[in-house]
């Protein structure tokens, strides 16, 4: 009976863990912040973490990713079409089926936190909006050039921590997250999150207050650094997580120690629920679907038979295209009718000038030849 | 059991981000080989015709697709390479009751943007590159660098300029391009160019509008979404050959997606819908090529054919060797017998044709790939009859001249151009400097249509339908003035300069060579795109260069700047004097030393005056 009771233990306790993390679907919202050919590394650090959480099963419609410039096909790149993290291009992170949704000049301030309140225009199309509900876990990936408090945008504004804690508050409000992870790489990227105040977000940072956060290596044929520290080391350590990893937070919180990343990484977890030793790297980096087995049959109603179309009658004439440059049609095009405008105040003033000086020399009494 | 769960995952997996593609022949077409998957097609087929007609192949099915490449060697040495996927379906998008909810091969997306914002034509394209006529010849397809988008909407519709907003913005996440920034400030309606090329006769230019994104980049982002709209994707047929690695290194890159309606048959009683998918893609004998004469497909494109798009009744590969009728240039391999001579461009061609639909074609190995080899000099390229150049002249940031060279090289026909220049509102065209010139003698055009801009709203349109005499080369010119923008709306990097859209040149040429006005089926499809209404001369279209302007920038530091030096100044200067006004001076007693501080404490004790 004590096995009875250990394996009843055992499977409630693995139950548990089943279904312990609260969330059903996965977003993640990447962004490279930072223009020019000399910030490559920026953007090989967003491709990387989009790599890693494409393959570990978000799919691209549940990935809204923002890149302040383009690499791969910028005209200095040696191998257009490609960006790679490592010196001996081993590894191609822009891959052959990237979608990218924001990109260029539309990586503002502005449209990033539009994409994470969800206050978008009307028109937005469905690939650029942050679709979460209260049951999605939601991983922010920043990278670019920081300070203080803040985060440069394309090196013409910026983005500070208040107003990034007040983003994630109206999402909290909103219901917009289940759980957040922030994780930060930039100089001193510590201070941007300390001040976020709302539950259930954990952060990560590559630097303390005071500290740079340094790139990797350069490549000679490139010409240009291709990977920040801690987003290699970083990508090092996702590459080992496969769908079905068991690695939790702690894990994630050693990653790049001091030894390999000159500066220090911090982390924040004050303000989130759950203890970072249950949770999964896979709740945020993956989406690990929760399937169902029925063994029962569903019924599918048969394909509902299409009307019978009453043929179109043949239109009498036959139809032509259209004469490409008609040069007689254009010569005699009538002009364009030009839309009415009420006359203009100079215009009502000049002739009431023009009617008062009239009457005035030649009196009042012309009045009524006119009328 | 375990293979539905694969396929509902693997479909989960690779669904398409920029809006959803249904489409039923989706699961038939993923490619596992198992005999459920063949029988696909022809179950997918059977749902889609009338009823009454069974399980029957010979009912016609509404739709079809056909796909072709065209493979010419250049005279400088490099190749061109054009894709073209056409898809037809007889359908009415914009019939008002019923709702068309059943695609097969044509794309959803495209199909409910159709219906939904009552197009009647669409033509967007993304280049990256420049096409170079004099070394290349005439495209199949023109296309401006940067991103172009031109429509036509239906004459049902009341808000144009609504549509056309919202149009914009979803093809922007449809093909991941930053096409939202298409706004009043560089639309034009053009008065007399862009003609519809489907059919159709009201032609009430309200409902055209023309917009031009020079600054848009292509890259692997593009591509994406565009092979997932093709009916096999990029798993069978020519779409294998797209990888991005080697179609970005490139010297051109050209990728297109044209609707309008066509003709259904011969006797064009009633319309189908077109949809024309082109890659167009010019590798450079250098970076590509690695200097040797010899291109194939393997070489180019870094994979072979080994199937057609099942979907596909017709998949071709056309090689041009009109230069090489007995073999004297280039070696051919593998050799084929079959030979299409076909009319393009005003000239007649002799092509080889490989049908990817018979299994022949493969051979042996089960896979095709081309090879040619160089054998001797190629002699000098037909000059091209008409081509043309831009550039802006002027020194300093305030003033500067745009000047546009058209050439016509026929010897003795002249031949009417119609010229559309879009120029944003910030540089100020004076139009009464507006000069005409062929050989030195002022060239009257016998049409001008010129809308001026509006500061911030509305750039210029200048349209001009000019002769050119034969042998010549004809100068337009007009002077600018450049403007000075707000400061926030510069944008990230102004010291890059700003983008004028190319000017588009659209000329009816005389034809060396009959054109084919009989619009049957047969033709292949890179002929087929302009429509011929007579045979001596054929419609094209060639795009100059998009200028790149340097505006005056302000110092962005400047802000900072002043803020530091004012309250320095501040500080410094009016705070010192203010304290010099108005500070008191008070003496102060030193403090004594500790002695003396104690001999004054007894003093006080004793009575007796302080030291």
């Amino acid at each position: 009976s004590y096995l009875f009771i250990y394996l009843f233990y055992y499977i409630t306790t693995k139950a548990t863990q089943f279904f312990n993390s609260g969330h059903t679907n996965n977003w993640a919202v990447l962004v490279c912040t930072s223009r020019f050919w000399f910030n490559y590394r920026h953007v090989a650090n967003v491709l990387s973490v989009y790599r890693s959480v494409k393959r570990l099963g978000i799919p691209d419609s549940h990935i809204v990713l923002m890149l302040a410039d383009d690499m791969a096909c910028n005209h200095r790149n040696p191998k257009p079409a490609t960006v790679f993290s490592h010196k001996n291009m081993e590894l191609n992170v822009y891959g052959d089926d990237v979608e990218v949704d924001y990109r260029g000049y539309e990586v503002t301030v502005e449209n990033f936190l539009r994409v994470l309140t969800g206050r978008l225009p009307p028109s937005t199309p469905r690939s650029k909006r942050l679709l979460s509900d209260d049951r999605s876990n939601i991983l922010i990936y920043l990278t670019g050039h920081g300070g203080n408090g803040f985060l440069k945008f394309q090196d013409s504004e910026e983005i500070s921590n208040v107003e990034l804690a007040d983003a994630f508050e109206q999402m909290w409000q909103k219901r917009r997250y289940n759980e957040l992870l922030f994780i930060i790489d930039t100089c001193q990227g510590a201070s941007m999150y300390e001040r976020f105040y709302s539950p259930n977000i954990m952060a990560l940072a590559s630097s303390q207050v005071g500290e740079d956060s340094l790139s990797h290596q350069p490549d000679l044929a490139i010409g240009v650094h291709l990977m920040d520290r801690y987003t290699f080391y970083l990508l090092e350590f996702l590459e080992d997580i496969h769908p079905a990893s068991q690695a939790n937070m702690n894990d994630l919180f050693k990653v790049c120690p001091k030894s390999q990343c000159v500066s220090t990484p911090g982390h924040r977890t004050d303000l989130f629920l759950r203890d970072p030793r249950s949770v999964l790297i896979t709740d945020f980096f993956g989406s690990v679907r929760k399937v169902e087995i029925t063994r029962e049959a569903v019924n599918l109603t048969s394909a509902a038979e299409q009307p019978v179309e009453a043929t179109k009658e043949p239109k009498s004439e036959p139809l032509s295209y259209v004469d490409q440059l008609p040069v007689a049609e254009i010569i005699h095009q009538k002009p364009k009718q030009k839309d009415w405008h009420p006359p203009d105040g100079f215009i009502l003033g000049l002739w009431t000038l023009i009617l008062l000086v009239f009457f005035k020399t030649y009196g009042i009494k012309h009045l009524k030849h006119i009328f | 059991m375990a293979a539905v769960g694969v396929f509902a995952l693997a479909a989960l997996v690779l669904s398409c981000k920029c809006d959803s593609v249904e489409k039923p022949s989706d699961a038939t077409g993923a490619g596992t080989g198992s005999e459920a998957e063949r029988s696909g097609p022809a179950a997918a087929s059977a749902g889609s015709e009338a009823p009454g007609g069974g399980a029957g192949a010979a009912v016609s099915l509404p739709d079809s697709c056909e796909e072709e490449l065209l493979i010419r060697p250049l005279h400088s040495g490099d190749i061109y390479a054009s894709f073209q996927f056409r898809t037809l379906w007889d359908t009415d998008f914009l019939h008002q009751g019923k709702k068309v909810s059943h695609y097969r091969l044509f794309p959803k997306s495209l199909g409910q943007v159709l219906s939904k914002f009552s197009v009647r034509e669409l033509h967007i394209s993304f280049t990256q590159g420049y096409w170079r006529t004099m070394q290349w010849g005439q495209p199949i397809v023109p296309s401006p660098p940067g991103a172009e988008l031109w429509v036509w909407f239906h004459n049902t519709v009341a808000d144009v300029d609504g549509n056309w907003k919202e149009l914009t913005n979803v093809l922007s996440g449809i093909f991941c391009a930053s096409l939202n920034f298409i706004d009043s400030t560089n639309t034009v309606q053009p008065s007399a160019s862009f003609k519809p090329l489907g059919l159709g006769n009201a032609t009430d230019h309200r409902f055209l509008r023309y917009a031009t994104l020079p600054r848009e980049i292509v890259c692997t982002e593009n591509l994406t979404p565009w092979k997932k709209l093709l009916p096999c994707g990029s798993k069978a047929g020519l779409a294998v050959l797209m990888k991005s690695e080697k179609l970005f290194h490139s010297s051109f890159h050209s990728q297109a997606v044209h609707i309008r309606p066509v003709c259904k048959d011969w006797q064009c009683s009633s319309t189908a819908w077109e949809l024309r998918q082109t890659l167009n893609v010019v590798f450079d004998l250098y970076t590509s090529g690695q200097g040797k004469k010899e291109w194939s497909l393997f070489k180019m494109f870094s994979r072979t054919l080994t199937e057609a798009c099942p979907l596909a009744s017709s998949s071709k590969v056309y090689v041009d060797v009109t230069d090489n009728p007995e073999g004297e240039l280039f070696d051919l391999s593998p050799a084929t017998s079959v030979l299409n001579t076909a009319v393009v461009l005003g000239d007649r061609r002799t092509y080889s044709v490989y049908d990817l639909t018979q299994k022949e074609t493969f051979g042996q190995l089960r896979s095709l790939n081309l090879v040619l080899r160089w054998k001797g000099e190629s002699g000098d390229m037909l000059r091209p009859l008409l081509h043309a150049e831009r550039y802006v002249a002027g020194f300093g940031l305030q003033t500067g001249e745009i000047h546009t060279l058209i050439y016509n090289n026929h010897p003795y026909r002249a031949f009417p151009v119609l010229l559309l220049d879009s120029v944003p509102w910030y540089l100020r065209l004076y139009i009464h400097t507006l000069t005409v010139t062929s050989k030195t003698r002022e060239n009257k055009p016998s049409y001008i249509h010129y809308q001026p801009s509006k500061d911030r709203l509305r750039p210029h349109l200048l349209e001009m339908l000019v002769q050119l005499p034969p042998h010549s080369v004809t100068e337009v010119t007009v002077q600018f003035e450049r403007a000075l923008l707000k400061w926030t709306e510069y944008t990230p990097d102004p010291n890059h300069g700003f983008y004028v859209g190319s000017s588009v040149i659209s000329a009816l040429v005389p034809s060396v060579v009959a054109m084919d006005t009989n619009n049957t089926q047969e033709r292949p499809l890179f002929s087929s795109f302009f429509p011929t209404k007579e045979e001596s001369s054929y419609f094209v279209r060639v795009y100059t260069e998009p200028l790149l302007v340097n505006l005056p920038t302000p110092d962005f530091s400047m802000p900072y700047n002043v803020i530091c030096l004012t309250c320095t100044v501040v500080a410094v200067g009016y705070g010192s004097f203010y304290n010099l006004l108005t500070r008191t001076f008070q003496v102060e007693e030193p403090s004594q030393p500790l002695a003396k501080r104690l001999a004054n404490v007894i003093r006080r004790i004793r009575g007796v005056p302080l030291l």
